[in-house]
């Protein structure tokens, strides 16, 4: 059985209240992530200049999981060198794997609501697809 | 009336067969899915291979004859269960899809020319919507919806209108698998037959919860899965009527389908062998056939009773609940054990998820069937949260008022954890 606490305030207040849904004016790189089996889509838009995270921003339609996590993820790496936000990534998908320490954890600051996914395989899809997605961006050049 | 159905002892008497409803601490309404199997169901397949298993059909000794027997028995019991007028009218295939996937083959290879048309339901389960949207690409034939109404009913004078000179035929689910609603397979069929069209309905979700003779509907085809009936997963059927299932050709070639083979050619065993190409699912048939024991002892009448008395009370619950909204009708005598529903502000896989967290196994998705999704979600204007994806929970006799009680008290609770007051 699924942990029962997982639904926490920070979750669910980044589903219901995003701070970055919504289009981006000229964006310089835009990505759809899609978990097929479940219909999560989003579209990740970011003004990325000289390697550094300007501006991001997300639309699409998903399980509270993969909005909030991209909600998070935006406020984490809003301003980020690519070296800053690809380490926050690597510790953000070790932690859904349950390998990260406490202390890398605490970098993720809210992103740490997520911990619980590493006890749910069925929603760890979710809970990386906006991670996945700037993954794929940042590391196209 | 419930008050009888639902007492301790009855609820006792019938979740004593389901090991697994004993050995998990869940309530389990995805039958839709596939059922749990009775113990009888399972002891019967462990004793063909404990007491008859040899290749059937090859062997002249005794224990191959005994397994002949016991698929041939088997054959026997299904085509009395449904009312088919002789078993080789009953091929085994591995489940539903795949005896879609011979019919879409072998009859669509027989009859549909260039510019032909085939009507599909919008409700269909993909299963029975792309191997006809692929064989009508194959052949150059043309796939015509045949669309029901918002609250699921499918209208005669909808499907007369569609039928013309080209058509060559219909295939509709009798039970869909989202909105839960009987179709009127008889008047479709009467409807099909004067314009020489064949009906091929798909019965998944019919057979395993209401009584079905393909005589008295007059379908020239049906197809169920023996996973949904209690029986192991592995075993389907295909009922064809005889007179096309003779003049079809094979869909798979190998052992026991032929009747002689020489280096040029061969030509092929009678029906329903020619469709059953290599050793066959003999421990699976001997199952559906033990399945089928169990539907005649237990009887429809008993068990339609249940869950139907079972679906009325979930229909109220959900009612009850703010912020949720059936699909399809709003009666509950129009879904026959299957209710999908939408949960306002909170995407089905977070309705699955907390409702897991409450023992509650439900379904959140596109059950399979993304074109009636996208069609009923068009019609209301794109409104839901979580786009075309929908919850559902499919009721079986052995679930019990308790359990539908306390799945209407997790999807209470969902709203308000996911900070919607």
């Amino acid at each position: 059985m699924a942990e029962r606490t997982f639904y926490n305030e920070v979750l669910t207040d980044h589903n219901l209240h995003p701070d970055n849904k919504y289009q981006l004016k000229d964006p310089n790189k835009v990505k759809e992530g899609v978990n097929p089996s479940c219909g999560d889509d989003i579209v990740l838009q970011l003004k990325y200049v000289d390697g550094v995270i300007e501006e991001a921003s997300f639309v699409g339609e998903g399980c509270a999981i993969s909005q909030a996590s991209a909600d998070i993820m935006i406020n984490l790496v809003l301003g980020k060198k690519k070296e800053e936000a690809l380490h926050l990534s690597d510790i953000f998908l070790r932690m859904i794997k349950g390998e990260a320490t406490d202390e890398e954890i605490e970098e993720l600051e809210e992103g740490g609501a997520l911990q619980d996914i590493s006890h749910m395989p069925a929603r760890v899809k979710c809970a990386v697809l906006g991670w996945r997605t700037l993954n794929e961006i940042l590391n196209e050049e | 009336m419930s008050d009888n159905l639902f007492t301790k002892e009855e609820n006792d008497y019938i979740r004593k067969d389901f090991p697994l409803l004993n050995n998990r601490e869940i309530i389990y309404m995805d039958n839709a899915a596939t059922t749990q199997k009775p113990v009888q169901v399972m002891d019967s397949w462990r004793r063909y291979y404990d007491e008859y298993n040899a290749n059937p059909f090859r062997g002249v000794y005794g224990l191959s004859v005994d397994a002949t027997e016991c698929y041939e028995d088997s054959r026997s019991a299904v085509a009395g269960f449904i009312g088919a007028g002789s078993s080789s009218e009953i091929v085994f295939t591995r489940n539903a899809s795949e005896s879609i996937n011979l019919l879409a083959s072998s009859l669509c290879d027989m009859i549909i020319k260039p510019g032909d048309e085939i009507i599909v339901s919008i409700a269909e389960h993909h299963s029975n919507f792309l191997p006809w949207q692929q064989a009508a690409k194959r052949l150059g034939a043309k796939i015509v919806f045949f669309e029901c109404e918002e609250d699921g009913e499918f209208k005669a004078g909808k499907l007369k209108e569609l039928i013309n000179d080209k058509t060559k035929l219909l295939a509709i689910t009798h039970l869909s698998n989202v909105l839960g609603r009987i179709n009127d397979i008889k008047t479709f069929a009467d409807i099909c037959h004067e314009k020489d069209v064949i009906i091929s309905v798909d019965g998944a979700q019919s057979v395993p919860h209401i009584p079905v003779d393909v005589k008295a509907l007059d379908v020239d085809f049906l197809q169920f899965s023996g996973h949904k009936m209690l029986a192991p997963m592995g075993i389907g059927v295909l009922y064809g009527k005889g007179e096309l299932l003779e003049k079809m050709p094979p869909y798979m070639y190998g052992g026991e389908m032929i009747e002689t083979v020489t280096r040029d050619g061969a030509t092929f065993a009678e029906v329903p062998h020619k469709f059953e190409a290599g050793t066959v699912n003999v421990g699976g048939a001997y199952a559906l056939a033990e399945a089928i024991r169990y539907y005649e002892k237990t009887g429809f009448e008993k068990i339609m009773a249940r869950e139907r008395a079972l679906t009325k009370a979930a229909m109220e619950r959900i009612d009850a609940i703010e912020g949720i909204s059936v699909i399809g009708s709003q009666n509950a005598e129009d879904h026959e054990g299957i209710i999908t529903f939408l949960v306002d502000g909170v995407h089905p896989h977070d309705v699955a998820a907390i409702m897991d967290a409450e023992g509650v196994c439900v379904r959140a998705g596109h059950h399979c069937a993304q074109p009636l999704l996208q069609y009923l979600y068009d019609i209301r204007e794109k409104k839901n949260t979580g786009g075309i994806s929908t919850t559902r929970i499919s009721l079986a006799f052995y679930n019990t008022l308790e359990e539908v009680d306390r799945m209407a008290e997790a999807l209470a609770k969902i709203r308000p954890e996911m900070g919607i007051v």
